[in-house]
């Protein structure tokens, strides 16, 4: 039988990571422009001012030009995980199904239902009826990434499932461990705060830009007022939910933790990297050179967010490759070699058990199996530095967020303190322009700090890659890859030539202002 | 609830259910369809396209819970058939990607591509769709070309589980006449829809008038399109299994055998027939409400005939590959812990239902005008 050619497994990847980042450029300014717009509805409703009609409207329109983007990019990954992934889609299907499938009946329906109501009734139904079309349809937009990220947050950190031998693959037992796994609260919170951000850097920016224009002035310091206030309580949650996944990936994936900080060697009392330069070209599953050029550091912070305690030991790559430290719960960590090789002894007894002729051959093989289970999915590794995900890559993309997050806080807080007087500081109203593109920079950086930090897993120390993906030519795939990337670019030139004629336009506000 | 074959049964009926309700509402890809020849003056075709304008993301939110659905609740359908049948099903998802953005971005400026282009996507989208998708489902009663292998798992160097036989990852589907036919008859039963639905909520005489004439045209078609597809499915073999050891064997007649064993089911499919038959003769007469019989008919008879594809020991998804690979409901389905928790959440449908009727309601109440097709943009 022919190998799998990792090439297939390269581009695979790259078309997944290439769509979802695309559906990622959209979805978070639905997340977050939704609130707002339904925020300034509910103003409407509560006074009766024409001027919020207006106002909602507009952001409503530039809503729209996005959602629809997100509806387009979204249903190529819904579909991806049984087109590219389809041997994943089996071995995890009965617990990672369940939530897409919920997604569709408690939250797409929702949205699609309630945002024609909102674009189509204005003069169709009540302005209470609208009004709660409005929230609906955000509300089942924010549903609709809670069970998405309930089936990311089960593959960063697998829980309530087993392993039935008979049908090769996990099976859940228990729904509400997944469900409501904590992991997957703080995933949610994080990327919806995250993303309330992002609606409110959007707000403000497109606000700021009329200021320096010296339009729609009123529309602008009303928008740039709400904006504010929900920004800066986003910004908050979001910085304190990024501390609670710091110590959710300090608990479940120490070797993304690693990356994420550039540590190699680890030990107690360690300090987090606020700042630093690494050495092109590193090896870092190797060697003992110093991997820095530069770093600056908050001492014993590190030690202190992964386990509580400024004195506590975190494991760097190389010790996470070694072994030999001591866990938390008391026992010796494993090598990555042994691991490997209790994981080889699973799937060997595995295959011993599908071709046992006898029940007690079919007991024994199962005892091997259960034994060596956990560590079921290193026994598809060729070698230890597989496990190694790109350093450079998780360590810049964390920094870049977490100092936005810091930024925006201070952004959000400027423009409250400046109030109407942010109309006559042009420097401000530029700067602020000028933050749109980095709101979609922190967001984009969180999910490659996310993503490629957990690799080479599909399932975090179930499934690789290697295994997760579906039998096809190297070629189909790579059509297909550059397919989407011509489309969704294509698409996206589009959608921001519109953005920027309705922006341009503005908003029908000037005549209705009081 | 404890019983598997039990949930494997409501699950197939429930995604069988969500596949008819699909098809019902590819009314809106009908009509997408017949913009051009519908809609002769620019007024004309901004009213078609406000009318199905509200309505396309309905359709496309079942065809993503579809999936979604199949999924959860018969996971090896969802791995071998999208993993395998890959251009097939990138093609269908590539019209669906283009349809997206097509209402909100065809009348915007600065959209780029030009009015036209849009609307050409919106007629490709119209047309591939239901063909594609009508000649994919064909597979489900003539058979694909995959095999299915769990042991593969155990064999590190390929653990991949199922895989395509031919070279052409589901394209050979659209070479098989009879999966054909049933992709024309998808296709040709949209636009019957598009045609009666269109009649039901225009305010404009010439337009009902072109839809009426238009609905005799595909009304014809249809008709010969699925009957015999319908007349050479029920002389055909089918694909049985043994309930228990699940050892699949080609059975003669095996689809009208299944409407003789499920009375139910027959009737569904009979009450359907007339009901769609009902609604063309209703619109040959100019009937507004003729949709809303022509409309549910569709949905029955898809139901029928889906459920003729898994219900009573039938394989429905067959491999022409491997027939011991053909995929039952049995052999393909989630655990029994994951449908009946999903069964539990299914309850919920009744209320998803409720409120998309009261949604559709408020938006069709009065008819399409061509004031209101202006506004809107
Ligand atoms: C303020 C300080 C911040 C901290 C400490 C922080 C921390 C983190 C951590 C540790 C992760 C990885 C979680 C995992 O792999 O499971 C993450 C992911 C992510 N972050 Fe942040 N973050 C911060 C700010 C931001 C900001 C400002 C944004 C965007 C506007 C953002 C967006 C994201 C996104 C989208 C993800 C991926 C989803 C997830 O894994 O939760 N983060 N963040």
């Amino acid at each position: 039988m022919e190998p799998i050619d990792s090439s297939l497994v390269d581009w695979s990847r790259a078309q997944f990571a290439l769509t979802a980042m695309y559906h990622w450029l959209f979805v978070p300014l639905t997340l977050g422009l939704g609130v707002v717009m339904a925020i300034m509805e509910t103003l409407y409703v509560r006074t009766g001012r024409e001027f919020w009609k207006r106002t909602a409207q507009f952001w409503m329109k530039l809503f729209g030009i996005n959602f629809a983007m997100g509806v387009a990019t979204g249903i190529i990954l819904e579909f991806e995980f049984g087109t590219n992934w389809s041997n994943y889609s089996w071995f995890v299907g009965d617990i990672f199904g369940a939530p897409l499938a919920i997604e569709g009946i408690l939250a797409f329906f929702m949205e699609s239902t309630f945002i024609a109501v909102m674009y189509f009734g204005w003069n169709k139904v009540s302005k209470r009826a609208h009004l709660a079309s409005t929230w609906l349809t955000i509300i089942g937009a924010t549903i609709s990434a809670w069970w998405i990220l309930v089936a990311n947050a089960w593959m960063q950190h697998p829980v309530g499932m087993e392993f039935n031998p008979d049908t090769v693959r996990n099976e859940m037992v228990d729904f509400a461990a997944v469900a409501f796994s904590p992991v997957a609260v703080v995933k949610f919170c994080h990327t919806v705060s995250s993303s309330w951000v992002l609606g409110a850097v959007f707000v403000v920016g497109v606000s700021c830009w009329y200021l320096l224009c010296g339009r729609h002035c009123e529309f602008a310091l009303s928008s740039i007022r709400v904006a504010a206030w929900f920004g800066l309580f986003a910004a908050l949650i979001t910085a304190h939910t990024g501390h609670q996944s710091g110590r959710d990936i300090a608990l479940y994936q120490p070797m993304k933790l690693a990356a994420a900080e550039g540590l190699y060697e680890g030990g107690t009392e360690q300090g987090l990297v606020l700042g630093g330069i690494l050495r092109p070209g590193a090896d870092w599953t190797a060697g003992s050179d110093d991997r820095f050029l530069l770093k600056v550091e908050l001492p014993y912070a590190l030690s202190y967010l992964a386990t509580h305690d400024l004195q506590g030991y975190v494991p760097g790559i190389r010790n996470l490759l070694e072994g030999g430290y001591k866990l938390p719960d008391g026992s010796v960590a494993l090598s990555a070699e042994e691991m490997m090789k209790r994981g080889r002894v699973a799937i060997d007894a595995l295959a011993k058990y599908r071709a046992a002729s006898t029940p007690e051959e079919k007991a024994a093989a199962l005892a091997v199996l259960r034994a060596n289970f956990p560590w079921f999915g290193y026994g598809y590794l060729k070698s230890p530095g597989e496990l190694v995900p790109s350093v450079p890559l998780t360590f810049y993309s964390f920094r870049i967020m977490v100092m936005l997050g810091g930024y925006f806080i201070v952004l959000f807080a400027g423009l409250l303190l400046l109030g109407q007087r942010v109309t006559r500081w042009k420097l401000v109203q530029l700067a602020v322009v000028l933050t749109i593109p980095l709101a979609w920079l922190a967001s984009q950086a969180g999910w490659v700090v996310a993503e490629v930090g957990r690799q080479p897993w599909a399932i975090q120390g179930l499934l690789p890659n290697v295994a997760a993906i579906s039998r096809l030519d190297v070629s189909s795939v790579q059509t297909t890859f550059y397919i989407f990337l011509a489309l969704f670019t294509l698409l996206l030139v589009a959608e921001l030539g519109i953005m920027g004629k309705a922006i341009a336009a503005g908003p029908e506000t000037d005549s209705t202002s009081a | 609830m404890n019983d598997l074959t039990f949930l494997q049964q409501y699950w197939w009926f429930l995604v069988s259910l969500l596949g008819a309700l699909l098809v019902f509402l590819m009314f809106v890809q009908g009509g997408q369809s017949l913009i051009w020849t519908l809609g002769r003056t620019e007024e004309q075709r901004r009213m078609l396209l406000l009318a199905t304008g509200r309505k396309w993301e309905l359709t496309f939110t079942t065809l993503v819970t579809f999936g979604g659905a199949f999924f959860a609740s018969f996971p090896l359908f969802y791995s071998t058939s999208f993993g395998g049948a890959y251009w097939v099903w990138v093609i269908i998802l590539l019209c669906f990607v283009i349809q997206a953005v097509s209402y909100e971005f065809q009348l915007r400026r600065g959209n780029v591509l030009g009015t036209t282009t849009y609307r050409l996507f919106l007629l490709l989208n119209g047309i591939l769709g239901p063909l594609l998708i009508g000649t994919a489902v064909g597979t489900f009663f003539t058979g694909a070309e995959f095999v299915v292998n769990k042991a593969a798992v155990a064999s590190p160097a390929m653990p991949v589980i199922s895989y395509w036989v031919g070279p052409w990852h589901g394209l050979e589907a659209a070479l098989v006449p009879q999966n054909l036919m049933l992709g024309m008859s998808v296709l040709l039963l949209t636009r019957v829809l598009a045609c009666l639905y269109f009649l039901g909520c225009m305010d404009d005489e010439t337009l009902r008038e072109n839809c009426r004439r238009r609905l005799r045209i595909e009304s014809g078609f249809f008709l010969l399109f699925f009957l015999t597809w319908l007349v050479r499915w029920l002389l055909s073999a089918g694909f049985a299994y043994e309930p228990g050891s699940g050892f699949v064997y080609m059975e003669t007649y095996k689809y009208l055998h299944n409407l003789l064993a499920m009375p139910g089911v027959a009737a569904l499919l009979l009450i359907g027939v007339l009901l769609v038959l009902g609604g063309m003769a209703g619109g040959f007469y100019g009937r507004r409400r003729a949709f809303w019989l022509a409309g549910p008919g569709s949905v029955l008879v898809v139901l029928a005939l889906l459920l003729c594809a898994g219900w009573n020991n039938t394989a429905y998804y067959p491999s022409v590959a491997s027939l011991q690979s053909s995929l039952t409901i049995a052999n393909s389905s989630s655990s029994l812990f994951t449908l009946k928790t999903m069964t539990i959440v299914s309850f919920i449908i009744p209320a998803v239902l409720a409120y998309i009727a009261w949604a559709w309601r408020a938006l069709d109440r009065d008819p399409i005008t061509a004031e209101e097709a202006e506004s809107e943009h």
